[in-house]
């Protein structure tokens, strides 16, 4: 399956009563890593459109982004062609909030340390929820474990 | 997205960056590197003024490179970093683990 093959559904209709210029996106992509630079850059896309965003903005959400489809891609999926990722963007005014889900057995967040360590900073794997700590202004993971939610600031 | 490799005068290998590092290409960078390697290129430069973003597993396969490179008694630098990409080299303290230029040409004198 190429990249395109990738599907987006888009709705313009409000995420809630309180936000009616608010929206919501939504498409799901196969668990193929080749599809993730072509799903961030969907993301960033429908985002950051139509609205003042600085470069540093678009920065952070296309690494959290990668990070959280390589995430479900790799980890959760373990890449079998059977099982899609999920991607679920609401555009509030003043945040973006963007939910990445897959179909694996999901994981205890909490079990994953901080890569600091002298040890850890020679390693090559374990950076990935790390780096989306630092770069959203929140991010919070359903019971099991399965969908990450990050929370972007427009400001 | 790619990676465009030349030859210095100074017999560095210089490897840039051409869009994203990610999870998806790194293991071409990594054979890339790894295939020079082997046919006796021991200086490296990789430069990343026309990189976009950078994510773990792209931080991930640098570290792997640059132990490989020691390992074979070269030098791994890199150059090119613009602010954002820095600030993932110094948020996981990779920037102690590299030697990082502004420019090629900076990396490149006294190579």
């Amino acid at each position: 399956m190429t990249t395109a093959a990738l599907q987006l559904v888009v709705r313009r209709s409000p995420v809630s009563g309180l936000t009616p210029d608010g929206a919501r996106i939504h498409f799901t992509m196969p668990s193929q890593v080749d599809c993730i630079e072509h799903a961030v850059s969907l993301v960033a896309r429908h985002c950051l459109a139509g609205v003042a965003a600085d470069d540093r903005l678009r920065f952070r959400l296309q690494v959290a982004v990668s990070e959280a489809l390589a995430n479900a891609v790799v980890r959760g999926n373990g890449e079998d062609p059977a099982k899609l990722v999920s991607i679920e963007a609401e555009l509030l005014p003043h945040h973006i909030v963007i939910h990445v889900s897959d179909e694996g057995p999901g994981f205890d967040p909490r079990e994953i340390p901080e890569p600091l360590t002298p040890d850890q900073v020679c390693g090559t794997r374990g950076r990935g929820l790390f780096l989306i700590r630092k770069l959203v202004d929140d991010v919070c993971f359903n019971e099991r474990g399965t969908t990450i939610c990050m929370t972007l600031s427009r400001g | 997205m790619g990676f465009h490799t030349r030859q210095d005068d100074s017999g560095v290998t210089v490897v840039r960056v051409e869009g994203q590092l990610i999870v998806g290409n790194r293991q071409e960078l990594k054979d890339l590197i790894g295939n020079a390697i082997d046919a006796g290129d021991r200086k490296f430069l990789i430069d990343f003024a026309r990189a976009g973003y950078i994510d773990s597993s792209g931080l991930g396969a640098l570290v792997a490179l640059s132990r490989r490179v020691r390992d074979a008694g070269g030098e791994l630098r890199l150059s090119g970093l613009n602010e954002d990409l820095r600030s993932l080299f110094e948020l996981t303290k990779l920037d102690t683990l590299f030697a990082i230029a502004d420019t090629p040409e900076q990396a490149l004198t006294n190579f």
